[in-house]
């Protein structure tokens, strides 16, 4: 396929950009989407493009973005609702939980809810502690919702495709660290990646690194590195955390034994630990060594960049990781 | 406005005691444990209010959401009493197939999009479903009942603010009840004049209305809708009174204002208000009204009967059926 190196950002607004031509019940809102041109400008251009009806600048008002987006939903629209920054959607947290989430369950599919909850998400650069999330397991806790992690500009253009064009309302998180990564992007309007389907992004035989979004990179690196002893990791992007793709998990795993997790996010009832209970689980005759996890230290992020730096994971964590293991 | 004939009357008389009939069934039933949920939130003594509003309604066009107080809007709207009390009874015949309850009526058909639990949760819904109608330039409204409980929390201000910012057509209509659980407005409310609070919204303030009063609420709400179908949003401060409390478990909280109460039943009862005014207005009316008590009475014991013989989900795919669309 003829692809075309993308920055993710203009990966992602190229898909927007498409799925809003091809469906005029698809609208975007939120916080500086407009005339701003979005604060990651990943809208950019956009508002001259669509207009005020499609292209809606919203008030600092989360509750009631998240809100409105499910009853837009619920009434045959699709709309794409921007947090600007994940930390935001703590305060939609009900509009999203109690009611994207839920109702169509709630009502026994009555009702429809296809949405898009864009948030821009991930810590690091001294944003400090409340503006330093990945809480992206938090959302794939609850049923009803899928949840989406890219980790290239490719699988962001391709799963965000998806994301608008299906029935359920999605979680869509976009690593702010990754808007300006570039990768090859599909030239193809109709390039959907399905919900939950992971992806093996290095294939190999000592041990799975098991990862999403901007895990991926630390992967990548740490695997590259280890090729040095002469170890072999596979690389497995699970690229959505709802639904998850176990199959390929176990596949993998039965086939390295070892298992390191890396994620971005916090340790405690993490990614890192439900999948560890997965695997144990589902493959326990095949395990040669305790599944290791990388992860940000327990602790909210400080200012000061040295000791910020310290809490963060890295590709020298995950060839720490797979070392002790091997 | 042409005045409402005898017919529209009788009309609203049936569902008021329709009404009224179906939460005295219920406040029995739960009593007796026929029906078993924790939470059942009646709507005796707000009859007008509801069937007021929805008298207003241009049916098939305009559009009714709700807070968990939902069985008399469900009523009114026209969904059989068989299908709500199988809802009450967790059945499969209930509206929402035994997954919702009382407090998650809803029937698409009849444009009613719901009772909803979390307080002030459904009041961006509305917006969301008033921006579709105004995307679509359907021409129609959408009626949000609030709780005056709910205009305390984030989403009754961002709600109404966004449906000022974008001319949304919605009738906005507190339900003030005097109390938020057990707590007076008066305690709660740094203004206790809720209805004031429009202007800070760019909402058009109608005031309060006298919610015991059919032919009010009906004027007042019929008035709001032909405003907000072409201008924008409206608040109205509907006053009533709930007969049993917040919710009927509340034994405690209605000793406590039995005096209050027997005063709101002797001097303020929206039935006898209306009935009386009826009777006062036709020659021979009284008769009619007598069978529709009959009727209401009979209604509701066959709605009993037949929910009784419905059969409760049991099995797992009913269990994990409508979490996603398929």
């Amino acid at each position: 396929m003829a692809t075309k190196n993308l920055p993710m950002r203009e990966a992602l607004r190229k898909a927007l950009m498409e799925e809003m031509h091809r469906d005029q019940r698809v609208f975007i809102m939120g916080q500086e989407v407009g005339y701003w041109q979005g604060t990651h400008r990943v809208t950019r251009g956009f508002i001259e493009e669509f207009g005020e009806k499609r292209v809606r600048d919203t008030p600092i008002s989360e509750m009631a973005i998240g809100g409105a987006a499910v009853g837009a939903a619920m009434a045959g629209l699709r709309p794409i609702a921007e947090f600007m920054t994940i930390n935001f959607a703590f305060l939609a947290l009900d509009a999203i939980v109690n009611h994207a989430a839920k109702i169509h369950y709630m009502f026994d599919g009555m009702f429809k809810v296809p949405l898009v909850f864009r948030a821009a998400s991930g810590w690091g650069d001294q944003a400090t502690a409340s503006h330093s999330h990945a809480p992206e397991p938090i959302f794939a806790h609850f049923p009803g919702l899928y949840v989406g992690c890219p980790a290239t500009a490719g699988d962001a253009y391709g799963m965000l495709k998806t994301s608008i064009r299906d029935d359920n309302p999605v979680l869509f998180s976009e690593s702010i660290a990754l808007y300006a990564k570039p990768g090859p992007v599909p030239d193809d309007d109709n390039y959907l990646i399905p919900v939950g389907k992971a992806d093996i992004k290095r294939p190999g035989r000592h041990v799975s690194l098991i990862t999403y979004a901007r895990g991926l990179e630390w992967s990548l690196l740490a695997a590259k590195e280890l090729e040095k002893d002469g170890i072999d990791c596979e690389v497995v992007d699970l690229r959505w955390l709802r639904p998850l793709d176990t199959a390929l998990v176990f596949e993998s795993f039965k086939k390295t034994g070892r298992a390191v997790i890396v994620e971005e996010s916090l340790p405690f009832y993490s990614f890192g630990s439900e999948l560890a209970a997965q695997i144990q689980e589902h493959c326990f005759d095949y395990m040669d060594a305790p599944i290791k996890r990388v992860s940000s230290l327990d602790v909210p992020l400080p200012y000061s960049r040295h000791i910020e730096l310290m809490a963060l994971p890295n590709a020298e964590k995950v060839v720490a990781a797979v070392k002790e293991i091997l | 406005m042409a005045a409402p004939t005898r017919e529209q009357q009788v009309e609203w008389y049936r569902q008021m005691v329709l009404i009224r009939e179906f939460e005295e069934a219920c406040y029995h039933l739960y009593a007796q444990k026929r029906i078993t949920g924790v939470y059942l939130h009646l709507y005796s003594g707000h009859e007008a209010v509801g069937v007021g509003a929805v008298a207003a309604m241009e049916r098939g066009k305009d559009h009714i959401i709700t807070a968990y107080r939902d069985h008399g809007v469900g009523l009114a709207v026209g969904v059989e009493a068989k299908y709500l009390m199988s809802e009450m009874m967790g059945r499969r015949d209930g509206v929402s197939g035994g997954k919702g309850g009382s407090m998650h009526l809803a029937s698409r058909e009849h444009n009613f999009w719901g009772g909803y639990a979390i307080v002030g949760g459904h009041l961006p819904l509305a917006t969301g479903i008033a921006l579709a109608n105004q995307y679509n330039q359907t021409g129609g409204v959408v009626i949000s009942f609030i709780g005056d409980g709910a205009t305390n929390n984030g989403y009754f201000h961002e709600s109404l603010n966004l449906s000022g910012v974008w001319k949304l057509p919605v009738v906005w209509i507190i339900e003030n009840n005097l109390y938020g659980m057990g707590t007076e407005i008066i305690r709660s409310a740094g203004n206790p004049i809720l209805h004031k609070r429009a202007a800070g919204y760019g909402v058009r303030d109608m005031e309060r209305v006298d919610g015991q009063n059919i032919l009010a609420m009906h004027a007042a709400v019929k008035e709001a809708i032909e405003y907000a179908r072409t201008e924008g949003p409206v608040l109205i401060e509907a006053m009533t009174y709930r007969y049993y409390g917040h919710g009927v478990s509340d034994k405690q909280y209605d000793t406590r204002l039995a005096d209050e109460l027997a005063q709101w039943k002797a001097e303020k009862d929206p039935i006898h208000l209306f009935r009386s005014k009826l009777v006062g207005r036709y020659k021979n009316i009284e008769l009619e009204l007598n069978r529709l008590d009959d009727d209401a009475k009979k209604q509701v014991a066959e709605a009993v009967e037949f929910a009784e013989a419905s059969p409760l989900p049991r099995t797992m795919d009913e269990l994990l059926s409508n979490i996603y669309v398929d």
